[in-house]
């Protein structure tokens, strides 16, 4: 189903090559499309020596250590075996065996309930989907099976074991088709765990949290971060645990609210914030959809009064829709101002009309101005 | 080539040429030129050389056709009246193992017609019965080791009744009690074992069909002795997951059996209306899939099959498809009058002529394992054991209404502790507009 690949594959070389132009620390990304400035994670000392890796490497780092250590572990999905179109798979099937990496037929339904199958008969089982637009085929199979699989059994068998991976949202020309957020559709399915992470080592880390999880997970890989994040990922096993956002930047003044790529947008709006408002924004990564951490959330919100969610997904039914009601349902007497979402237009992805589209940094700042000036 | 092509396009964007030049190599070796004998000495002549080809090119247009084709023939031991037809073909089971196929596909028939007066009097909320499908169950179930993993449709209680699952255990999940293995989650017929393997029912079709596939594929790195078999219905097999399922068996070399439940209707529809191929058999080839069709409503056949099935499953690491010709003799479920959509007549010539139950029962009295007297017993045995269990049944109280919150997670995420909290205080309040008294009570 990937229709524009090769254009995909030379756009994030091309991405690469921005940030060695721009050398080490920050990663001043201005090709076409691109819409933030990349300023890498320092990693954790107590997790060990690092490497360093972008994005794709660092998944490929995670999967390393989990088909080693896992004797079970097993990847699959459409052209993983030579390595994977975003090069996530690369030279795994040589070390472990095409028996446990391997190419599945190209049907998405097939791969996540072959996945769930061999969850249930005891592998740890970790499914592509080339592009997170192309996953609902499979949505059946998470949405009324695996997501209900141990509930519905009454925990006589589940397939926890099952990991989907798959890239997401924006990456400056994808179009309808190579650019979607999906997260709110599987929101809306107690029983998967849903997770987008920002950077090298947080994909790191969550991934292998995921696959080690009781519980069936989607992992949302932003597909614009693959080549153009780069950092100091810790070499070895480490864990980043699900279901708890992070605070990146503490303030007193606004909370913004992102995942994945836009993340990134909102820590660039909260220096912007700083030098024309003068104000100090908390900036939270979610990092988790669902089972989401509220308490990170509603602290903040609590504390600033004034919140600004960001997603590149549409506005309506958007998972900032969730975030925000439960916001006022919970801190209404602290608010100072309406909550503020900055989202996607309720259209489908736009290939010439993104700039106008995305929810940039902008749009970000007129709604900060509009939450001070409530 | 155009694979390669594409193949190579995008290798060299990533930069891996080397894998481009392994693989170019490939085919060209796969791909010989092969010198022809007789009146050309010395002319080369080709093969069709495009990936995954096997075949020879040809000069004259013609379309495979396929009505021109014989239909695929139906596999069958023993006659209507319980003859074995050909002798080498008899499993030679001993008496004890057709008794028990035949005890276990009347007991099913006696529970079925409980089960299903029960819906009608209000005391359940749903059943589907078995009628008419029994041979299919029994002939299989028999044939496969219990540690076999089944993935069954809705329609298979046989072959957990088969495998032990007791009155009691399907009495319990239809009444949704507090000893119900499902916890009272699903409808009634929803049964699953993890002690017999049986994966537990759910209602989407066919979605149960690439679980299986990966099953088995797990067992198959597992390197277990055992197969997975996956059961499924005629209309089923018109699903996506149908397809993906066939699909990644053959090309992942699944130890599966696809067992195909063909009953002639989907709901209402018949299979005029599902398909216009031959049956579901003549796909098996078409994935490269070993296939049979088999008389479902010869117990033996459906056993030979099923045997047979499992070994090659084993011995070649590969699927095999079984087509199982019976008839649904019952309604599709209690929602569900047939009488709108078929005639009596229709029904009852099924009943009466093509039987299993009545064709196993002739096989054992031309054996002399079985007569009017053993036949009127073991009914009676049968009917007191159904009612016993159903009795027994139908006062156990629900599970406790926390347990709509258990097991959507291995563990409470605060978000649902917290709505479990609210739910139970909430109740607490207002005790008199929720059904407590029928449930087990809340810590």
């Amino acid at each position: 189903m990937a229709l524009t690949l090769r254009t995909f594959v030379s756009a994030v070389r091309s991405l690469s090559l921005q940030h060695r132009l721009h050398g080490r620390n920050v990663a001043l990304v201005t090709s076409r499309g691109v819409h933030f400035s990349y300023v890498p994670d320092s990693p954790n000392p107590s997790d060990g020596a690092t490497t360093r890796m972008n994005f794709f490497q660092s998944i490929t780092s995670a999967l390393d250590i989990c088909l080693e250590k896992d004797s079970t572990a097993v990847i699959f999905g459409e052209d993983v075996a030579f390595g994977g179109v975003f090069r996530c798979t690369v030279g795994l099937r040589d070390k472990y065996g095409a028996d446990r990496v391997f190419n599945s037929p190209l049907s998405e339904q097939g791969i996540v309930a072959f996945g769930i199958g061999m969850a249930v008969a005891g592998s740890t089982a970790i499914a592509e989907i080339q592009f997170a637009d192309y996953i609902f085929p499979a949505f059946d199979q998470l949405r009324n099976e695996a997501a209900m699989f141990r509930y519905r059994t009454g925990n006589l068998f589940d397939c926890g074991s099952l990991t989907v991976r798959t890239p997401c949202m924006a990456v400056g020309h994808g179009a309808l088709y190579h650019s979607q957020s999906v997260e709110a559709f599987f929101a809306h399915c107690p029983g998967l765990k849903v997770v987008i992470p920002r950077g090298p080592i947080q994909a790191k880390g969550l991934l292998l949290a995921c696959m080690r999880d009781p519980n069936p997970c989607v992992f949302f890989e932003p597909k614009i971060l693959y080549r153009a994040a780069i950092e100091d990922v810790p070499t070895g096993d480490y864990e980043i645990p699900l279901s708890k956002a992070e605070v990146m930047l503490e303030g007193t003044d606004v909370t913004l609210i992102g995942w994945g790529t836009q993340v990134h947008v909102l820590r660039e709006v909260a220096e912007m914030a700083q030098d024309k408002f003068n104000i100090s924004c908390e900036l939270i990564d979610l990092r988790t959809i669902l089972p989401w951490d509220k308490d990170t959330i509603l602290n903040s919100a609590a504390k600033t009064g004034r919140v600004l969610i960001s997603h590149e997904a549409p506005m309506t039914m958007g998972f900032a829709a969730e975030i925000a009601t439960t916001i006022q349902s919970e801190c209404f007497l602290n608010l100072e101002a309406p909550i503020e979402r900055v989202c996607g237009y309720d259209t489908p992805f736009p290939h010439v009309f993104e700039p106008f589209y995305m929810p940039d940094k902008w749009q970000c700042m007129t709604a900060i101005k509009k939450l001070l000036n409530y | 080539m155009l694979n390669i092509a594409r193949f190579a396009a995008r290798a060299t964007l990533v930069g891996a040429s080397e894998t481009i030049q392994r693989t170019t190599a490939c085919y060209f070796h796969r791909s010989s030129i092969i010198q022809s004998s007789g009146s050309n000495p010395g002319r080369f002549e080709d093969k069709p050389e495009f990936p995954g080809s096997r075949s020879q090119y040809v000069s004259k247009l013609e379309f495979i056709e396929p009505e021109s084709q014989e239909g695929i023939p139906v596999y069958r031991v023993l006659n209507r009246e319980g003859n074995i037809i050909e002798e080498s073909e008899d499993p030679k089971l001993p008496k004890e193992i057709v008794t028990k196929m035949y005890r276990d596909m009347t007991l099913l028939n006696t529970m079925d017609k409980v089960l299903y007066e029960s819906q009608r009097q209000g005391r359940i909320s749903f059943y589907m019965t078995n009628y008419g499908e029994e041979g299919t169950h029994m002939g299989s179930a028999a044939a496969l080791d219990p540690s076999d993993l089944v993935y069954g449709q809705y329609r298979e209680a046989g072959v957990l009744l088969w495998r032990g699952f007791s009155l009691d255990q399907f009495m319990n999940q239809c009444y949704g009690n507090a000893h119900d293995l499902g916890k009272g989650r699903q409808m009634p017929v929803h049964y699953g074992s993890k002690d017999l393997n049986f994966v537990t029912i759910s209602s989407p079709l066919a979605t149960q069909m690439p679980q299986a596939a990966g099953s088995a594929y797990a067992f198959k790195l597992q390197k277990k002795d055992n197969v997975v078999i996956c059961y499924f219905g005629e209309g089923a097999a018109s699903e996506g997951d149908a397809h993906a399922a066939l699909n990644f068996a053959a090309v992942l070399d699944c130890p599966i059996i696809f067992f195909c439940r063909n009953n002639g209707y989907a709901i209402s529809t018949p299979t005029k209306d599902q398909y216009r191929g031959d049956g579901i058999a003549s796909r098996g080839p078409g994935y490269g899939i070993s296939t049979i069709r088999v008389d479902g409503n010869d117990p033996f056949a459906v056993y030979n099959a099923t045997k047979a099935a499992r070994k090659t499953c084993l011995s070649q690491n590969r699927p095999v498809l079984i087509e199982a010709m019976t008839y649904r003799i019952g309604h599709h479920s209690t929602s569900d009058d047939s009488s709108a959509y078929r005639s009596v007549d229709e029904v009852s010539y099924w009943d009466r002529q093509d039987n299993p139950i009545t064709r196993l029962r002739h096989f054992m009295v031309n054996q002399g394992w079985w007569d009017e007297e053993a036949e009127k017993e073991w009914m009676l045995d049968a009917r007191k054991r159904v009612m016993k269990a159903f009795a027994e049944a139908e006062p156990r109280k629900r599970p406790s209404p926390e347990e709509l919150f258990n097991d959507v997670y291995d563990e409470l995420p605060p978000m649902l502790q917290q709505q479990m909290k609210e739910m139970k205080e909430h109740v607490m309040q207002h005790k008199e507009h929720y059904p407590l008294e029928q449930y087990e009570k809340m810590t």
